[in-house]
Order: C-alpha cells, then sequence, then structure tokens
C-alpha cells in the first residue's frame, strides 16, 4: 500500500522520496557497493552506447505502440466513414460494437457539470475504468491519445532545436496538472458548462479526425509550438488532467514497467527519453530502495525507457502472469 | 545562460513558482474564454437535434462524442466548432441546409445519445420541441404572390435530402432530384413531416376500417395529436384575400419547412430560442 500511496503522492507533483540508504535492506546496498568496481563492464556498456548512439537502432516497441494509437484512431474513423458500425463516437464517448463506452475524464466533467447520471453513461464508464485499470491507466496517452503522438514529433523536432540553441525547455511544477485537474472539476461543478472540454486537444483531435477538420485545431497547433520552442512536452507534462485521471486509475493496475536493480548500471538512457522521468529517479545510482521495483503510476507505459535500456533492467510486468510475458 | 548560473535556488523556484502560476492561468484563462459566445446570445439561436434539453442542461449534459451525427440517415446534424465556446463538439442542425425530416422514425439520434443530453423518454417526432417555425417574410412567400412551382425547390445545386415516401420510404432522397410541378406553392405545407405522418395515419385508420373494420392499434403520440402547419386564406392589409402558410400548435420546429421554401432567403424560420431557454427537451 505504502508503494500505491508514494507513487499517487509523485503522480500528484511530489518529489520522490529518498530513501536512506540505512533504511535499505542489507543486499540492495550490497549491489550498491559493488556497482562502482566492475569497470569491464562500464566499459563494454559505454562502447555498446557510442555504437548505439552511431546506427540508431529501431525503436520497435515505439513503432508498435505507434501502429496501435493510429489503427484506434483510424478504426473510429473508418468506422464511421463506412458506416460499419463498429467502433462509432469519438475519443470523448463511443460505442464498441454497440458497447457504451465513456472517456473517464470526460465523463467526470459530464457528471460534475449535469449533476445526473444516465446508465448508460454509468455503464461506459465503469467498462472503460476496468479496461485502464487493467491495462495501466496512464497506457491510454501513449497508445491511444491523438495529441501524444503528435507532442512525440514536435518532442523530436524540439531537441533537433534545443541543441542548436534555438529552443528552451521551461521547467514548471509538475503541480500545476494538479491543480488543473481540480480546477476543471471545480468549474464543471460551479459552471455546469465542461469547462476543460473546450480546449482538450484530445476531444479536438479525435473530433476533427473524425468529422472533419475546424477552427479548433489552431488551439492544438498553439500547444504544439509552446512544446516546441518553450517547453519540452509541456502539455502532457504540467497540465493535462486527462493523463491524471488515468494516472489515478493506474496507481494499482496489474501492468507495470518493472525496474530491476542487478541489471541497471545506471546509465541514465531510459530517463533520457522518458516523458515523465520523475518516475525513473529510482535507477539514479544509490536510489533504489529494493532490488525490484514497480515504476509508479504517472508512467504511461510507453515502454521508450525499455528500448533504451541497454542492459535490460526494466521490462514490462503484469502481476499475476509470472514470466508468461 | 552566465547569469541564469548564478541564480540562487531559492531565485529559481520562485521564477519556477511563477511559470507555472502563468501556465495555470493561461490554461484556465483560455478554457473560461469558451463564455463568451455563451455570453453573447449566440448559442441560443442553435437549432439543437431532437429531443435536446434546455441549452444550459444540454450543455452540460453533451458529452461531445458525434454518435447522433453519426446515426442520423439525412445528416442533419453537425459538431460546432470552437467560435460556440463551451459549445464546441456540441451538436446542432442548420435547418435551412438540412433540416431534421425524421426520417429515421424512431429517432436515432435520441437512442445513440450515451449521456442523456438528449432526452431518452422521447419516442416519437410528435412528442419533439425543437422550436416552432415562423412565417417571418409572407411577401416573399409564392403562395401570397399566387404563384406555383415547376422545378425543383432549391435549385440543382441544392445538396439536402429529404424523405419522399412514395418513392423509397428507407432511403431520403436528395432534394434537387425531385422537381415539383404545383399550381400553388404548398411545398411547407406537402413536406411537412408532421403533416405527412397525420395523413399515413388517416389513410391507416381508413384502410383497417374497410378490412377490419376496427381502429389500428397505435401507441400514444405514435400519430401526430396536433397538425403543424396549413395553408389558410389570409386577409392582407389591403383587403384581399390571400392564401399563406399559418404555423399551428402541433409545429416542433424540425425546420423541413425552412430548408425546402424555394423563396430566398426563406419566408419561414424556425425559432428555436423559447424552447432551447424553457424545454425539459419534449412536450409535455
Amino acid at each position: 500500500m505504502s508503494r500505491v500511496m508514494e507513487s499517487l503522492r509523485v503522480l500528484f507533483g511530489g518529489t520522490p522520496r529518498r530513501v536512506d540508504k540505512k533504511d535499505m535492506p542489507a543486499e540492495v546496498r550490497e549491489v550498491h557497493r559493488q556497482k562502482v568496481g566492475d569497470k569491464e563492464r562500464i566499459a563494454a556498456l559505454r562502447a555498446e552506447l557510442a555504437h548505439k548512439a552511431e546506427h540508431r537502432p529501431p525503436e520497435k516497441k515505439r513503432r508498435l505502440r505507434w501502429t496501435v494509437l493510429i489503427a484506434v484512431n483510424l478504426l473510429f474513423v473508418l468506422s464511421y466513414y463506412f458506416d460499419v458500425q463498429l467502433l462509432e463516437g469519438a475519443l470523448t464517448a463511443s460505442r464498441f460494437a454497440g458497447f457504451h463506452l465513456a472517456d473517464l475524464n470526460s465523463a467526470l466533467q459530464v457528471m460534475l457539470a449535469f449533476k445526473h447520471v444516465v446508465i448508460n453513461l454509468l455503464i461506459g464508464t465503469t467498462t472503460v475504468f476496468i479496461m485502464w485499470w487493467l491495462m495501466g491507466g496512464r497506457s491510454f496517452c501513449s497508445w491511444v491519445c491523438p495529441y501524444h503522438l503528435l507532442a512525440e514529433w514536435a518532442e523530436m523536432l524540439h531537441l533537433k532545436l534545443r541543441a542548436r540553441g534555438m529552443a528552451r525547455d521551461i521547467q514548471f511544477d509538475r503541480r500545476t496538472r494538479t491543480w488543473l485537474w481540480l480546477l476543471f472539476a471545480a468549474l464543471a461543478l460551479a459552471t455546469g458548462y465542461t469547462v476543460y472540454e473546450t480546449i482538450s486537444p484530445t476531444g479536438i483531435l479525435s473530433r476533427a479526425l473524425i468529422y472533419g477538420p475546424g477552427v479548433a485545431l489552431v488551439w492544438v497547433a498553439l500547444l504544439l509550438l509552446f512544446e516546441i520552442f518553450f517547453s519540452r512536452r509541456a502539455w502532457c507534462r504540467y497540465a493535462c488532467p486527462i493523463g491524471l485521471t488515468y494516472g489515478i486509475v493506474g496507481a494499482t493496475s496489474p501492468f507495470t514497467v518493472h525496474y530491476s536493480l542487478p541489471n541497471c548500471f545506471h546509465e541514465g538512457e531510459c530517463r533520457k527519453v522518458c516523458l515523465v522521468p520523475h518516475v525513473l529517479d529510482t535507477v539514479i545510482k544509490g536510489r533504489a530502495a529494493a532490488m525490484e521495483v514497480d515504476i509508479g503510476a504517472d508512467c504511461t507505459r510507453c515502454l521508450r525507457c525499455v528500448d533504451a535500456c541497454p542492459t535490460g533492467a526494466l521490462s514490462i510486468k503484469y502481476k499475476g502472469l509470472g514470466d508468461l510475458l | 545562460m552566465s547569469k541564469k548560473a548564478r541564480l540562487t535556488p531559492a531565485q529559481r523556484a520562485r521564477r519556477r513558482f511563477l511559470a507555472s502560476l502563468a501556465l495555470t492561468a493561461g490554461v484556465a484563462g483560455a478554457s473560461l474564454l469558451g463564455y463568451l459566445p455563451l455570453a453573447s446570445g449566440r448559442l441560443e439561436q442553435r437549432l439543437r437535434p431532437p429531443g435536446a434539453l434546455r441549452e444550459d442542461d444540454f450543455l452540460a449534459a453533451c458529452i461531445k462524442c458525434g454518435q447522433c451525427v453519426q446515426v442520423c440517415p439525412v445528416e442533419a446534424i453537425k459538431l460546432s466548432d470552437l467560435d460556440d465556446g463551451f459549445g464546441v463538439g456540441v451538436p446542432h442542425i442548420e435547418a435551412r441546409d438540412q433540416a431534421c425530416d425524421f426520417s429515421c422514425d424512431g429517432l436515432q439520434c435520441v437512442l445513440a445519445c450515451p449521456t442523456g443530453a438528449l432526452i431518452h423518454e422521447i419516442a416519437f417526432p410528435s412528442q419533439v420541441d425543437m422550436g416552432a417555425a415562423k412565417v417571418v417574410a409572407p411577401t416573399r412567400c409564392l403562395a401570397v404572390q399566387g404563384k406555383g412551382i415547376k422545378g425543383t425547390a432549391r435549385g440543382p445545386d441544392f445538396e439536402g435530402r429529404l424523405r419522399y415516401a412514395e418513392i423509397d420510404r428507407w432511403h431520403p432522397q436528395p432534394v434537387a432530384e425531385h422537381p415539383y410541378d404545383l399550381e400553388l406553392c404548398d411545398l411547407c405545407v406537402r413536406q411537412c413531416p408532421i403533416e405527412i405522418s397525420i395523413a399515413e395515419c388517416a389513410r391507416e385508420d381508413e384502410k383497417h376500417r374497410e378490412s377490419l373494420g376496427r381502429v389500428a392499434q397505435r401507441q400514444p403520440g405514435e400519430c401526430p395529436p396536433r397538425h403543424a402547419i396549413e395553408l389558410r386564406a389570409v386577409e392582407g392589409s389591403d383587403g384581399v384575400k390571400r392564401m399563406q402558410p399559418v404555423i399551428l400548435d402541433g409545429c416542433v420546429g424540425c425546420g423541413v419547412c425552412e430548408m425546402i421554401c424555394p423563396a430566398e432567403p426563406s419566408v419561414i424560420v424556425i425559432d428555436s430560442k423559447e424552447s432551447r431557454r424553457s424545454s425539459r427537451g419534449m412536450r409535455a
């Protein structure tokens, strides 16, 4: 339970807690102590990383993820275009083969604003809640949200520009997202309007794909420009209440990225690619408080870290399935 | 850069706090701009799909998914853009371009709505309360001028569709492919879905009376209880009696009369203001 509480605290914007060396199990302390020594292994890893940097092998899991993301969004589009009624609606609410699905954040906004829940919405919300709990919560972000994909492309550009000194990376307080979440919940409750939906890039993009583009895309473009020039992945990192909602759902999910201390040589490759690097604080030398650590709720299960890790210290874990994965 | 390096941790924390405050204010501020179109009264003029709750409830309950858009056989429903503010992604109907003609019979949009923004208790077109038609410019009316109509109602390029049940009950036909030849224009009455339904019910009653000697079994509301529109001789200011469309209390505001009117701009338009403000989503 304390793992979940700590994971939620970090999700809401807290700084990951550092465990004192004294409080770590003896075997963990031993691993931390030994890590410094293996000069040969570290040299080999350095060479491997240099080779990797030169050849840039494809990020296979990222390709798979983009394929899934595009496929899901395309399914909405094609279902309407060919009128096959397989996946009707948009990401905010839909029907899969007639069965109701409702985005948790949109449903929450509607419930708070309307103050009345019809049974279909309840069915859709419950289904989606269970679905994303099983699939890891914020995995919605990296595997389904269309804004996430655009933001990833914008991030590539941002990193290139920053290498040339043409862009900045303003770091905001991560608690901003929690404040915005509370603010939008309060606004929906107080005004009776689903205020957040007005600017939700997820909803705007999903509808634009399915029903055709509109002026609303200008807002999405502004967000992307801000991320490219001023702050890396700002919307997903510091602002989006949808991400926080799904983060809470996934806090106790059986699906996590799993960290194995003995395999880790602390190159920090994972933290370089991570959207939410604070969840990987545990991989910093001397930080891990256990031999095996499940990565926290803010993790979007994008699996870029798994691809990036040269020593196989990060892996996919599904509790209860053991080694089947 | 060198200036930055000299910042103390306290200064850096202060900067981050201020930047985060600005981000919060910026995002919240941008979203609250969505209130402006509402405040301007622009949304009150919107014609909403059948069953829509009164405007403030409707905006609250709608989850902006467009499932109503997808099921409409005449594609009458469109989602509003960001210039509608809080109404972005909320469905509306531009009746002059494509009215709701109840081609689906069973109010498919209402059945599709996952949140009850379109009231689920509604079952038949005659219970709908979208607004009411209004004759705004009788002098432009062909009937008032004593004129008929020969050819298509809205020209060859008009893309709107209607159910012409005598041609195909299940597939709405383009209005542009359906020319008329009438001594006196009565398209607003002739194409009114409520009037068509009343006539159909009467025909069925007649048929049943002949064959079985009893009236057809129906659910309440299946046959519209009141007429919606008729052509009536109205005395003008010059004392001359002319035929003119008169809106009756059975009108549900579907907008077919506004769409089919051959005059440009339309003689009849739907006034949805009253019903948007106070309707519970359907007639009592």
